[in-house]
C-alpha cells in the first residue's frame, strides 16, 4: 500500500503551529477574495455566464481551436500543437534550440509545471529562470509550487531568507519582504537582461481575434516577452473563449477569486510578435480531450485556475499543497489527478470532508465536491478501495437492510459498549477515539422509547 | 397536518434524546407525528464512501416505507440532502420518489418553510454558538453561505434569535466546516480533528456556552474533541434547544416520552 493524502496531509498537520500558520495566510486569502467578490453586486450572474461560456466553448471546442489558429497565424503568430507532455516539450525545445537559446526566463505557466519543462530544457543545456517571485523561490529551493496562485505559500519569510542568502548572497538573517524583494528584483534584472527568449503561460486565448491573454501581477511577463525577441506562449486546450467581449467576464472574476485585487496589475494581451521578433502558441491536450469525452468530469476543463478552491479547502489549509503529490494541488487538483489516473491518485478522491465550499467559492461554478463524490463511486466500481472497507460496507449495508437485524445489532453494540471499560473502548485500535471520546451510549434506542410511550396508545 | 418521522440511524442508536426533542417540538406546533418502525439508515455511509452499490437497496426501502406520506421531516441536514440530492442516481423515475424528493424536509426548514413559523414562544438564557453543518447549509440551503454573494439568511439561525434570552455568539469562521465529513473523520483522522478542534476554539473565543446545529454528527464530533480537551463546552442539536425553549414557556406541554429520554 502506497502512501496516500492521509499520511502526508497528517505530517503537516501533525506541526499544528505551523498548519494554523498556513491556514490562517490562506483564509486572509479568503477573506480578501469575499471582500472583493462581495463589492460586486452581480457576482452570481458572472459566475452563472462564466460557467455558460466555459460550457459553450467545450461544446464546440474544435471550432473554437481552429479559429483561434486561423487568427493567430494571420497576425503573423507561429501555432504548435502538442498532443502530450512530451511533445510540448520537445516543441518548446525545437523552437530554442533552432535559435541558439541558452537563457530562457519565464514567468508563471502551471501547463509548463505539469509537463516538467524546466528539468527537460536544463538537461539539453538550457537555462530556465522563473520570474515570477514565488515561483523563483520554489525554483532556487528546488521544490515544486505547493499553490497554483501562491506557489511558495508554504515557506516563512525567514526561509526565504535564509534560501536567499545561500543563494543569492543576501545578508544572513534577512527577513524583511520588502528587502528580499528587493534581492530578487535585482538578481532577476539581470537575468531579463540576458534572456534569448521569454516563456509565458495563457490565462485566455481570444478565438474571435487570434490573440493570448497573460495575467501578471509582477509585470514579469512583461518585461519577459519585452526585451528577448522570442515569445514562447503555452496553452491548454481549454484556455480558448469565442470572443473579446468574454474576457469582459472572465476578468472580473479572476482576480477577485485569486488574491482579491479588482483586476491583475497586468492584463496584457498578445497580438502578434514584436517588431523584428517571434511569437510562438503551443496548444496543448495532455489528456484534456479524454476529460472532455467524460460526461461526469468535463466540467473541471472550466477551470481559470484562480486557486480561490485552495484558499477556501478546510483540508488544503491544514495539509498543505505537497500532501496532493500533484501538479495541481486542492479541491481541483484532487478531481485532475483523479482523471488522470484513478486509482494512483485515489486517496485525493476522499481528502475531502465534501464540505462544498469549493464549489460555492469557484468562479466558473465547478460542481467540486459532487465530482470528488462521483470519483469515489468510480473507484469502488472499479475495485480500487480497500479490502477491509469493501468488506465493512457490504456488512453495513446487509445490516441496514433488515430492520430486525439492525435493531438487534444496536442493541448488542450498545451493550457491549456500556459493558466495555473505556480504555478498551478508547484503544489503539479505535481510529475514532484516538483524539476523541465516544458518545456516553443509551441503554435504549430511540423506538424502544417511541414503542414503550405510544405502543400502548 | 401529519408528518412522518425519519430519524437518521445514529440518531436512533446514539442520541435518542434528539428524537425526542423533534417529536416535542412538532407536537408542540399541532403536527401529529408518525413513525414508520421499519426504517433504518438513508444509505448515506455508503454512498459518501462511493459504494453506491451498496446505498442503492436502502434508497429503494426508504421509499418503500416513506411514500406516500405528506412530509417527511429530519433531524438532520446531512441524511435530508441525501434523499433530496442524492437518491436520484436510484430512484429516478420510480412511482412516488419525486414527491418524496419534494416532501423531505430537515426540521428547521420544515417549521419555517411548511408551517411558517417566525416567532417561538420559549425562553433559552444561554450564550449559543450556531455549527452550520455542511449539506445543510450548501446542499439543502437552509442558510446563505459565505462563499456567496447574496443576500444573508439562515433558517436555522432566525429560529434560534426568535428564543427569548438566547443571545448568538459572533464566530470569526460562520461556516467552516468542522472536519465530520462521514468516514472522512476516520480516514483522514489528523486533518479532522484539526478541523474540529479549530472549530470549538472558535466557538470558546466567541463566548459560547452551548453550540448547537442541525446535525448530531457534527456535534458528537467536536463534542469527542472538547471532552477530551476538557473543555466546558455543551453541544446540542436545535430540537433539543428549540424543546427546551418551547417548554420553558409550557411546562405543561411536557410529554412522557421526553421525561423517559432525559432520564438516561
Amino acid at each position: 500500500m502506497t502512501e496516500g493524502h492521509a499520511e502526508r496531509a497528517a505530517r503537516f498537520a501533525g506541526d499544528e503551529p505551523r498548519a494554523h500558520w498556513h491556514d490562517q495566510a490562506l483564509w486572509f486569502m479568503r477573506a480578501k477574495r469575499d471582500r472583493a467578490a462581495g463589492a460586486v453586486p452581480e457576482w452570481e450572474r458572472l459566475r452563472t455566464l462564466a460557467s455558460a461560456i466555459k460550457a459553450h466553448t467545450r461544446a464546440n471546442l474544435a471550432e473554437y481551436l481552429e479559429a483561434f489558429e486561423r487568427n493567430a497565424v494571420a497576425r503573423g503568430i507561429q501555432v504548435h500543437w502538442a498532443r502530450d507532455a512530451d511533445e510540448h516539450n520537445r516543441i518548446v525545445h525545437r523552437i530554442l534550440s533552432e535559435r541558439g537559446v541558452t537563457r530562457l526566463v519565464k514567468s508563471k505557466s502551471m501547463l509548463t509545471e505539469e509537463c516538467h519543462l524546466n528539468p527537460y530544457l536544463e538537461a539539453r543545456g538550457i537555462e530556465v529562470v522563473d520570474t515570477d517571485l514565488g515561483e523563483r523561490i520554489v525554483q532556487l529551493a528546488g521544490e515544486p509550487p505547493s499553490h497554483i496562485v501562491l506557489p511558495a505559500i508554504h515557506k516563512k519569510k525567514e526561509e526565504i531568507g535564509e534560501l536567499f542568502h545561500e543563494k543569492l548572497g543576501t545578508a544572513k538573517g534577512l527577513a524583511d519582504p520588502k528587502q528580499l524583494t528587493e534581492a530578487a528584483r535585482g538578481h532577476l534584472r539581470e537575468r531579463f537582461m540576458a534572456a534569448q527568449a521569454g516563456l509565458t503561460g495563457v490565462n485566455f486565448a481570444i478565438a474571435e481575434t487570434g490573440g493570448v491573454v497573460v495575467c501578471t501581477n509582477e509585470g514579469n511577463a512583461d518585461m519577459g516577452t519585452s526585451l528577448p525577441p522570442i515569445h514562447v506562449a503555452c496553452m491548454g486546450v481549454e484556455k480558448v473563449v469565442p470572443r473579446l467581449e468574454d474576457l469582459g467576464v472572465f476578468l472580473r472574476i479572476l482576480a477577485r477569486s485569486a488574491t482579491g485585487q479588482a483586476s491583475t496589475t497586468y492584463t496584457t494581451h498578445f497580438h502578434g510578435p514584436m517588431r523584428g521578433g517571434e511569437l510562438h502558441v503551443v496548444i496543448v491536450d495532455n489528456g484534456r480531450s479524454a476529460l472532455l469525452a467524460d460526461e461526469t468530469f468535463r466540467e473541471a476543463l472550466a477551470c481559470i485556475r484562480c486557486g480561490a478552491c485552495m484558499n477556501t479547502c478546510p483540508v488544503f489549509r491544514r495539509s498543505g499543497g505537497y500532501s496532493y503529490a500533484w501538479t495541481i494541488p486542492g479541491p481541483i487538483g484532487a478531481v485532475l489527478a483523479t482523471a488522470r489516473d484513478p486509482v494512483r491518485h485515489g486517496s485525493l478522491a476522499f481528502a475531502s470532508s465534501l464540505c462544498g465550499s469549493c464549489d460555492d467559492v469557484c468562479p466558473v461554478k465547478i460542481p467540486l465536491h459532487d465530482q470528488l463524490l462521483a470519483r469515489r463511486r468510480d473507484l469502488a466500481r472499479r475495485g480500487a478501495l480497500p479490502l477491509g472497507k469493501r468488506l465493512g460496507m457490504k456488512l453495513l449495508g446487509w445490516v441496514l437492510r433488515s430492520r430486525l437485524v439492525y435493531e438487534l445489532a444496536g442493541r448488542i453494540g450498545r451493550a457491549l459498549g456500556r459493558a466495555a471499560p473505556r480504555s478498551l473502548l478508547h484503544g489503539r485500535w479505535n481510529v475514532w477515539a484516538r483524539q476523541r471520546e465516544l458518545p456516553p451510549l443509551p441503554r435504549e434506542s430511540f423506538r424502544d422509547l417511541w414503542r414503550k410511550e405510544r405502543g400502548r396508545g | 397536518m401529519k408528518a412522518a418521522l425519519f430519524v437518521p440511524c445514529y440518531v436512533d442508536q446514539l442520541y435518542p434524546q434528539v428524537a425526542l426533542a423533534t417529536v416535542r417540538v412538532l407536537e408542540r406546533f399541532g403536527v401529529t407525528v408518525v413513525f414508520p418502525e421499519e426504517q433504518t439508515c438513508c444509505g448515506q455511509p455508503m454512498a459518501n464512501a462511493g459504494f453506491a452499490s451498496d446505498a442503492e437497496p436502502l434508497a429503494r426501502r426508504f421509499l418503500e416505507v416513506f411514500r406516500g406520506f405528506d412530509a417527511v421531516v429530519c433531524p438532520s441536514g446531512s441524511c435530508t440532502s441525501m434523499v433530496r440530492n442524492h437518491y436520484d442516481a436510484f430512484l429516478a423515475g420510480r412511482p412516488g420518489f419525486d414527491q418524496l424528493k419534494a416532501t423531505t424536509y430537515e426540521l428547521c426548514e420544515f417549521l419555517v418553510d411548511v408551517l411558517g413559523v417566525k416567532a417561538l414562544p420559549g425562553r433559552f438564557p444561554r450564550k449559543v454558538g450556531l455549527h452550520q453543518s455542511c449539506h445543510g447549509l450548501r446542499e439543502l440551503r437552509l442558510g446563505s453561505s459565505s462563499e456567496r454573494i447574496e443576500p444573508r439568511f439562515g433558517k436555522v439561525e432566525g429560529l434560534l434569535r426568535a428564543i427569548e434570552g438566547l443571545e448568538l455568539v459572533q464566530l470569526s469562521r460562520n461556516d467552516e466546516c468542522c472536519g465530520f465529513g462521514g468516514t472522512f473523520a476516520v480516514v483522514e483522522e489528523a486533518v479532522s480533528c484539526l478541523m474540529g478542534r479549530d472549530r470549538i476554539a472558535d466557538h470558546v473565543k466567541a463566548g459560547a456556552e452551548v453550540v448547537t446545529g442541525t446535525d448530531v454528527s457534527c456535534l458528537m464530533h467536536m463534542d469527542g474533541l472538547a471532552r477530551r480537551g476538557g473543555l466546558p463546552l455543551t453541544f446540542r442539536h436545535v430540537a433539543e434547544v428549540l424543546a427546551e425553549a418551547l417548554e420553558a414557556a409550557q411546562p405543561a406541554a411536557r410529554h412522557g416520552a421526553a421525561r423517559a429520554g432525559e432520564a438516561r
